[in-house]
């Protein structure tokens, strides 16, 4: 029988550097040129398959432009089994953010998160302004996972997921995670407020 | 910031919050500011650090307490009432996907220097210590009245009209003792007070409804609670907001709201700067509260008395719950105004294991509120740490709909956050020109 695990992934990195753009080309392999910043979407989801039939279903958070000024709730970081941290490959300053960034999760988020650095933008290898060697270096040196990828062409995306679903913990699923959570509610004693909402019987005495 | 918004928000309290994340999904252009580096204003949930700093800056925080991540210490005791106003907002707004609820275990009541339960279902109930034998029929014939009350159907009214009689008329229809309207009034209608018995008997029917219907749903206690703390419900609006558009900016000083000839809202000053939009909505903090000169935008109403206690127990006498809320009905304490207790625990993310936290509440009625709260404070046992706060309770002065300045209320004694919801849609209502009206939830089919 296959199994099905469930994670949280954020993703973090400076503005503009296509963290909104990396999602919609691995949920719906689509890429738009003109993207407005992140509009409407509270989070989106997708499975990965691994060999062995295990599927990987991930919740992916964006930031929704809370980054920008200081203002990501805790609630963001709050048990993210994982963290996709973009850089811009043209832009020296998005691998400072992205430092930095990373500093943040390791301060406010579970130790046990798996971190990926992705250096988007990978066409643009023309005017490229952070090599591999110094951001590969980095990745080492904090045990993070690494890629370059491309949004725009769609190169190494899918393959980062699957590289993160594979060296997520695979052993138990993620009961205590909160992946999922409102969907999963009840599982620990929790309480469901939708299918309550719709579940009650018009037992109410209000005649209002 | 030379962009024009059409509404600026101070404060991300929970009001705050609600507003813009609704603002926001009907397509207005929001800015939310707010001038700590968290969060939540005085609907925030503080961990260690942030509340030390906040109550003893002078001191660290103490490490046998333990992490500091594990803790989110509500500023204001409130809980979610299941059936309430605010649960239909959350489920309506979706922001339920970014929550999970736990149950609040217990409701107690005090009475004749004892801790009772507020039986939650029919076996409780006659169980009981909190009424006699006789007086618990009558009770009953009480209730089946209010269960079995239709407005359309006068054979359901037993002579009684609800909008013309007062409480005190109904309860003496039923010979209810004064013990029994104490507990139902205080425990069930959760009024703080007794001005209620002499005004008409609808609303208080309206509340005891709503409690009995809170407790049916979930069945231990009418109550629900965020896990990670009561701060998690301004984050969830907030990032409702954001991901319509809206603009958070933390850790930004307000210096001026700046106005025309007229006295009409132009715009905001922050960091030398200032941002302009059509209408601004904030929390009383930011106009003036507490000291600062100019206009007059916001009024006092009472004072709250809280205390923030941390234990290492459970509260004696409630069956060891992992959270309960208490309340000592004034004629038990000789007061005007009802002591409440509320507690939660580790169960629900809130501190340490094998830490509890209560805060004891009430209305402020003397010179020395720290002694009125101590009939409460003598409910809990040891107490490991404990911080005290008087809160003044501000009200906006005008509607704002003369100068587009929209000031909300501050969180009041109550146990729950029906009047924040209150707030939230008298203040939409005067921002917007029209009621607020929550539309269908999208339903979205997960795959």
């Amino acid at each position: 029988m296959s199994k099905q695990f469930q994670f949280k992934l954020v993703l973090l990195g400076e503005s503009a550097v296509g963290k909104s753009s990396l999602v919609l080309r691995f949920v719906k392999d689509q890429f738009d040129d003109y993207r407005e910043s992140t509009i409407g979407a509270a989070f989106l989801t997708q499975t990965v398959t691994l060999d062995d039939q295990t599927t990987v279903k991930f919740e992916i958070w964006d930031t929704a432009g809370q980054e920008r000024y200081k203002s990501l709730a805790p609630m963001y970081y709050r048990n993210a089994n994982c963290a996709v941290v973009l850089y811009d490959i043209t832009s020296s300053a998005t691998l400072e953010k992205a430092r930095t960034w990373i500093r943040e999760l390791q301060r406010q988020a579970d130790p046990s998160i798996v971190i990926a650095l992705c250096g988007n933008k990978s066409d643009l290898a023309a005017r490229r302004q952070v090599t591999e060697e110094e951001a590969k270096k980095y990745a080492e040196e904090e045990g993070l996972m690494w890629a370059e990828t491309s949004a725009k062409s769609g190169e190494g995306v899918s393959e980062i997921f699957t590289a993160i679903a594979k060296k997520l913990p695979l052993t138990a699923p993620p009961s205590s995670s909160r992946a999922g959570a409102a969907r999963a509610a009840g599982r620990a004693g929790g309480v469901d407020l939708n299918k309550q909402a719709t579940a009650q019987p018009g037992q109410e005495a209000c005649n209002c | 910031m030379d962009e024009t918004y059409d509404v600026i928000v101070l404060g991300t309290g929970l009001t705050e919050c609600i507003l813009s994340g609704l603002l926001s999904v009907e397509g207005k252009k929001v800015l939310h500011m707010d001038r700590n580096d968290y969060y939540g204003g005085d609907s925030a949930s503080l961990n260690l650090t942030q509340l030390w700093r906040k109550f003893r800056p002078d001191q660290e925080a103490p490490a046998e307490l333990g992490r500091d991540r594990d803790y989110a210490v509500d500023l204001v005791p409130k809980f979610i009432i299941a059936s309430g106003e605010l649960t239909k907002i959350l489920v309506h707004t979706d922001v339920t996907r970014y929550l999970e609820f736990k149950q609040i275990a217990g409701s107690y009541v005090y009475r004749d220097g004892k801790i009772s339960k507020v039986p939650s279902t029919e076996m409780e109930a006659v169980k009981s210590p909190l009424m006699g034998l006789f007086e618990k029929r009558r009770a009953k014939k009480f209730f089946e009245f209010l269960q079995g009350w239709k407005d359309e159907d006068p054979a359901t009214h037993q002579g009684l009209n609800l909008d013309k009689d007062s409480m005190k008329t109904v309860y003496e229809k039923f010979g209810l003792e004064p013990g029994t309207q104490d507990f139902i009034g205080h425990a069930m209608a959760l009024y703080l007070d007794d001005d209620y018995i002499t005004k008409p008997a609808r609303p208080t029917y309206d509340r005891i409804v709503l409690y009995t219907s809170s407790m049916a749903r979930y069945g231990k206690s009418p109550y629900i609670y965020p896990l990670y703390g009561l701060g998690e419900l301004p984050q969830s609006f907030a990032r409702l907001s954001a991901i319509y558009g809206g603009t958070y900016m933390l850790d930004k000083q307000i210096e001026q709201i700046v106005t025309d000839a007229d006295g009409k809202f132009v715009g905001v000053t922050s960091g030398g700067e200032t941002v302009k939009a059509k209408q601004v909505i904030g929390d009383p903090s930011y106009f003036g509260a507490g000291g600062e000169s100019g206009k007059v935008r916001v009024v006092e109403n009472g004072k709250v008395v809280r205390a923030i206690c941390i234990l290492k127990h459970p509260i004696p006498n409630t069956d060891d719950s992992d959270s309960c809320q208490i309340i000592i009905p004034q004629n038990q304490v000789n007061r005007r105004n009802d002591i409440y207790i509320a507690m939660v625990s580790s169960t629900h993310n809130v501190c340490a294991k094998d830490v509890y936290v209560a805060i004891v509440s009430t209305i402020v009625e003397t010179a020395n509120p720290h002694t009125e709260i101590i009939p409460g404070l003598n409910l809990l046992g040891p107490i490991h740490e404990q911080f005290i706060t008087v809160s003044p309770l501000y009200a906006p002065t005008s509607s704002g709909t003369e100068d587009n300045i929209f000031v909300t209320r501050s969180y009041d004694a109550t146990s729950h956050f029906e009047t924040v919801v209150e707030d939230v849609q008298d203040v939409w209502k005067r921002v917007v020109g029209s009621p607020l009206v929550l539309k269908k939830r999208e339903v979205e089919v997960h795959e």
